[in-house]
C-alpha cells in the first residue's frame, strides 16, 4: 500500500511509443487484441507473427524484455488451467510418451496459452508506456462517456487514500489486541468495512464541496484540448493493421 | 473602496437542529490578513463554507467586494473567494497536480496556452513549479498544502480563506507556507489553532466561540489577553 507501488506497471522512458498520444495507444492495443482473439488457432504461424510485432514494439518502447516477462506472471492462473486440457479433453486420440492425450484438448490449451500471452503482453506494453491518468484521458478522447472516465479517475486518485485508511484501522485494531483466527472473530472486520464506507462517503461529500468551490457545474472541464495528429494515428494503427492483415490471411488460407 | 469581505448577522443551523452560527458579523479589508481563532466546534469551518456559498443560510448576508452572495452569482463568488480546505486530500481530487490546478480555471472557460500559463504561474507562486506531473498521493505534506493553495490561486481570487493551513506540517513545511502566504497580496482569512502562526502572519485577529465573534482586534493585543484566551480554550505555547 506504500506510495511507491502506484507505478509498478509503468516504465519511465522517453521512447517514441511513450510519446504517442494515449488515445491512439488504447485503441491500437484494443484492435490488436481483437485481431489476435479472432485468429483461428490452427494458424500457428500467425501467432508467431503477432509475437514478432510485439517484440518489435518492446524494442521501440525500450521497455526491458525482462520487465514484460516478469509481468506476464499475471496470466499464470490461466496457463495452469489450460495445461490440464490435453488430459481432460474429449476423446484420447493422441499418444505421447505413453500418455494418451486429447488432440482437441491440446488445441484448446494452445489457443488459451497463445492468446492469453499475446493479449497480456499488449496490455503490459500499454501500461508500461502510458501512465494511468493518461490512459483514462485516452478513453475520454475516444468518446467514452465523461461520467465513466470521471469515476475511473476518482477511483485511481482515492484508491490508495482509502487503502491507507483501512491500513490505519487494522493497525489500530491490532494495537488493541485483535488477532482474528476464527470466523466468530470476524465481527470487527465487518464493522470496520462499514466504517470505511461511511468515511469514504463523507470524503466524497467534502471532495464535492471542493469541486463546487472551484466552479464545478456538473460537467468535468476539458483540461487538455490537444488531440492526436494524423501522423500519430498512422504510426499507432500500423501495428493493429499488420495484425488484422495477418488474421485475414490466416482465415483465407485455412 | 469596498471591503474584500463583509459578513452581516449570519445565522446557520444544521439540518439536525444544531445551531452553528448565531449572528456572525465582521469585515475584511482588501489585502488585509486576518486570523480566525476559536475552540473546536466554534463554527469556524461552517463559517468558511458560507463565504463561497457551498453552505447557504437564510438569515444574514455575505458580500464579497461589491457583490452580495445570491444564487445567481455563485460562480462569480466562487471565483473571488478561494477556499482552501483543511485536508489537502479533499482539495486535490484530480489524478495529477497539473490537472488539479487546471480544474478551477478550466471551469472558468480558460483553455490552451492561456491555461498552461495560468497553471505555471499558480504553481510558481507557491514554489511548486517542478510538481506539475506528480501524483497528489506521492507529495509530502508540505507540498500537498502548497499545491492545494495553488489550485485556488489559479482562479485569481480576491480573498483567500484557509482552514487550518498549518495542521500536520513539519516546522520546515510550516515555514515555507508562511513565506508563501506572506508573499501573496490578496486579503486572507486564516482559520487556525496555531497562535504563533497567527501572530506572524496576521495583523488582526478574530476569536469565535459558540457561533459568535467574541473578540476582534490587533493580533498582539488579542493574544496578550490571557484571560480572554483561556475563556475560549486557547493558549499560547509561550509568552510573547
Amino acid at each position: 500500500m506504500g506510495a511507491g507501488h502506484a507505478h509498478t506497471l509503468y516504465v519511465h522512458e522517453h521512447s517514441p511509443v511513450h510519446r504517442l498520444p494515449p488515445e491512439t495507444k488504447v485503441l491500437s492495443a484494443f484492435l490488436f487484441v481483437a485481431a489476435v482473439a479472432v485468429t483461428p488457432r490452427e494458424a500457428i504461424w500467425a501467432f508467431g507473427a503477432y509475437a514478432g510485432i510485439e517484440a518489435a514494439l518492446v524494442g521501440f518502447s525500450r521497455v526491458p524484455a525482462r520487465f514484460v516477462l516478469s509481468r506476464l506472471i499475471a496470466v499464470a492462473p490461466f496457463i495452469l488451467f489450460a495445461l490440464f486440457l490435453p488430459f481432460i479433453g474429449e476423446g484420447k486420440d493422441v499418444e505421447l510418451l505413453g500418455i494418451s492425450l486429447s488432440s482437441e484438448g491440446t488445441w484448446a490449451m494452445w489457443n488459451i496459452l497463445a492468446k492469453a500471452t499475446l493479449g497480456a503482453t499488449a496490455s503490459i506494453l500499454l501500461a508500461a508506456t502510458t501512465e494511468v491518468p493518461e490512459i483514462v484521458k485516452g478513453f475520454g478522447r475516444l468518446r467514452v462517456p465523461p461520467v465513466i472516465t470521471a469515476i475511473a479517475s476518482f477511483m485511481i486518485r482515492y484508491l490508495e487514500v482509502v487503502a491507507e485508511e483501512l491500513g490505519r484501522m487494522r493497525t489500530a485494531m491490532t494495537a488493541r489486541g485483535y488477532d482474528p483466527r476464527w470466523l466468530s472473530q470476524a465481527r470487527p472486520i465487518a464493522s470496520s468495512a462499514g466504517t470505511l464506507f461511511v468515511r469514504s462517503y463523507e470524503r466524497g461529500e467534502r471532495v464535492y464541496d471542493a469541486m463546487l468551490s472551484r466552479g464545478y457545474t456538473g460537467v468535468m472541464p476539458v483540461i487538455d484540448s490537444r488531440t492526436a495528429s494524423a501522423q500519430d494515428w498512422a504510426v499507432a494503427l500500423m501495428f493493429p493493421l499488420l495484425a488484422a492483415a495477418t488474421a485475414t490471411i490466416a482465415f483465407v488460407t485455412l | 473602496m469596498s471591503n474584500a469581505l463583509t459578513v452581516t448577522d449570519l445565522h446557520y443551523a444544521y439540518p439536525d437542529g444544531q445551531v452553528a452560527l448565531k449572528g456572525v458579523s465582521f469585515t475584511v479589508k482588501p489585502g488585509e490578513k486576518v486570523a480566525l481563532l476559536g475552540p473546536n466546534g466554534a463554527g469556524k469551518t461552517t463559517l468558511a463554507h458560507h463565504l463561497n456559498g457551498i453552505r447557504r443560510s437564510d438569515r444574514g448576508r455575505v458580500e464579497v467586494e461589491d457583490l452580495v452572495l445570491e444564487d445567481s452569482n455563485l460562480a462569480e463568488i466562487r471565483k473571488k473567494v478561494g477556499l482552501v480546505f483543511q485536508n489537502p486530500d479533499d482539495q486535490l481530487f484530480m489524478p495529477t497536480v497539473r490537472d488539479d490546478v487546471a480544474f478551477g480555471p478550466a471551469n472558468l472557460g480558460i483553455t490552451g496556452e492561456h491555461l498552461d500559463g495560468v497553471i505555471a504561474r499558480a504553481l510558481a507562486d507557491v514554489g511548486a513549479q517542478d510538481l506539475q506531473t506528480r501524483v497528489p498521493h506521492h507529495l509530502s505534506g508540505g507540498e500537498r498544502r502548497r499545491v492545494a493553495l495553488a489550485t485556488v490561486l489559479a482562479m485569481s481570487p480576491s480573498i483567500l480563506v484557509l482552514d487550518e493551513p498549518t495542521s500536520g506540517l513539519d516546522p520546515a513545511g510550516r515555514r515555507e507556507l508562511i513565506g508563501v502566504l506572506e508573499s501573496l497580496g490578496m486579503a486572507q482569512l486564516v482559520i487556525t489553532h496555531d497562535l504563533p502562526f497567527a501572530l506572524e502572519l496576521c495583523d488582526r485577529t478574530l476569536i469565535m466561540d459558540a457561533g459568535r465573534i467574541v473578540a476582534d482586534g490587533p493580533t498582539r493585543e488579542v493574544l496578550e489577553d490571557e484571560a480572554l484566551l483561556r475563556k475560549h480554550r486557547l493558549e499560547l505555547p509561550y509568552r510573547i
